[in-house]
């Protein structure tokens, strides 16, 4: 039997949706503002798209091919280090 | 060692970009974090029932669950499969197959865990396979367009439970199943939200997963879709929950309970009810009482986590 049916629906590469850039979902995308951030990492766990890059505990910058627009970093920041800008 | 939202930030994330929830889903983060809680030698399989996270996170042939094993498995049976799994896992450690360590961690929303999956997370449970159930409650069937699900708050407007003048919203009250889960006598049972620098959620997932048995673990997860409120308000409207006691943050271990989170100041219901859509139509003059029988239904709740914090502690051990 197992010579007959072949096993379907595998996905053997792990985390390959990297490739689907959602991006592209976004009206507007976040600005860092780096005078008044103190890199407190609030933000980094709950951006829902893993895009807020931070490099030894400093924020480095959005990878916008990714980010959804969603603004919650910017409401999680508890100094305004974050803001929201329309795209034109 | 000691939480610090500063090394868990550097652990790698096995939950990756690309996933296609909505823009400010409350579900991606809490699985982020919970997935940080395992060793990085550790392996992992998740199992997770249908709903948002399913569907979203493994669209063939892409698949968002990097650095573990994820198995697609039906609306209502998360519960049997990853049991199945740690069984079998179990039965290859015993022949020597296999030497490296494993978690078995089961992801569910809250139709698929509460309603549709209730039957197979209770025998699992009950049978106390070495797992991690987490349900991530944003209390309604969201995925399919906000139908009620049993752990849809009372007086809450669904597309199935309409408010208007022949009804006010859902009729029945909240199913408490973390409550449920503490009578299957589990060695761990926890209610979290991310709120914070998502200490309560981090600490108590690292507790559930590494604990020997089953485990249980609710997490409040909002919904800008099905709550109604903008994207950007994930963390203030958790907050709210918390603070005003709607969602109270507990753990029972062993039987014995323990509120990890007292608010200072215990808000009024309004003020999580009056930020969401979904709770619009109770600030309407003549619907007034259904504001007050919901702060009726957290009070005695909320007081009914102290005493049994109390009953509990003052027992023998």
């Amino acid at each position: 039997m197992n010579k007959l049916l072949k096993i379907g629906s595998n996905i053997l590469k792990d985390g390959n949706s990297v490739e689907v850039l959602t991006g592209d979902w976004k009206s507007r995308k976040p600005i860092h503002i780096k005078d008044k951030c103190t890199n407190c990492m609030l933000c980094v766990p709950y951006c829902p798209d893993n895009c807020i890059i931070q490099k030894d505990n400093i924020i480095q910058d959005f990878d916008l091919n990714y980010c959804k627009g969603c603004g919650v970093c910017a409401k999680v920041c508890p100094f305004k280090a974050i803001e929201m800008k329309s795209e034109d | 060692m000691a939480y610090s939202i500063k090394d868990m930030v550097n652990k790698e994330a096995r939950f990756v970009s690309g996933h296609r929830m909505c823009a400010g889903c409350g579900a991606p983060p809490i699985v982020r974090t919970v997935l940080r809680t395992l060793k990085e030698d550790d392996n992992a399989v998740i199992a997770s029932a249908t709903g948002c996270l399913e569907v979203s996170s493994c669209i063939y042939p892409y698949t968002s669950w990097k650095n573990c094993s994820f198995i697609h498995s039906a609306f209502e049976n998360a519960g049997a499969t990853i049991s199945g799994v740690q069984t079998a896992y179990n039965a290859l450690k015993r022949r020597g197959k296999t030497t490296k360590n494993t978690k078995f961690i089961a992801f569910g929303g809250d139709g698929g865990t509460l309603d549709i999956g209730f039957q197979s997370l209770s025998g699992a449970m009950e049978r106390g396979h070495d797992i991690t159930y987490i349900c991530y409650d944003n209390g309604a069937y969201m995925n399919t367009g906000t139908q009620r699900s049993s752990s849809t708050p009372h007086f809450a407007d669904t597309t199935t439970t309409p408010a208007g003048s022949k009804i006010p919203g859902k009729s029945q009250m909240r199913k408490d199943l973390t409550e449920i889960m503490v009578k299957h006598n589990i060695p761990y049972v926890a209610q979290t939200a991310a709120i914070g620098n998502q200490k309560d959620l981090y600490e108590k997932a690292e507790k559930a997963i590494y604990t020997e048995g089953a485990t249980y673990m609710s997490v409040l997860s909002p919904c800008p879709r099905g709550w109604g409120y903008p994207t950007d308000d994930l963390l203030p409207v958790t907050k709210l929950a918390v603070d005003t006691c709607f969602w109270p943050l507990y753990e029972v271990e062993n039987g014995i309970y323990k509120v990890t989170y007292k608010p200072a100041k215990k808000l009024p219901i309004e003020e999580f009810l009056k930020v969401q859509k979904r709770f619009r139509h109770l600030f309407k003059e003549e619907n007034r009482w259904m504001i007050d029988q919901l702060q009726k239904e957290v009070d005695q709740k909320w007081n009914y986590l102290l005493k049994q914090e109390e009953f509990t502690n003052s027992l023998d051990k």
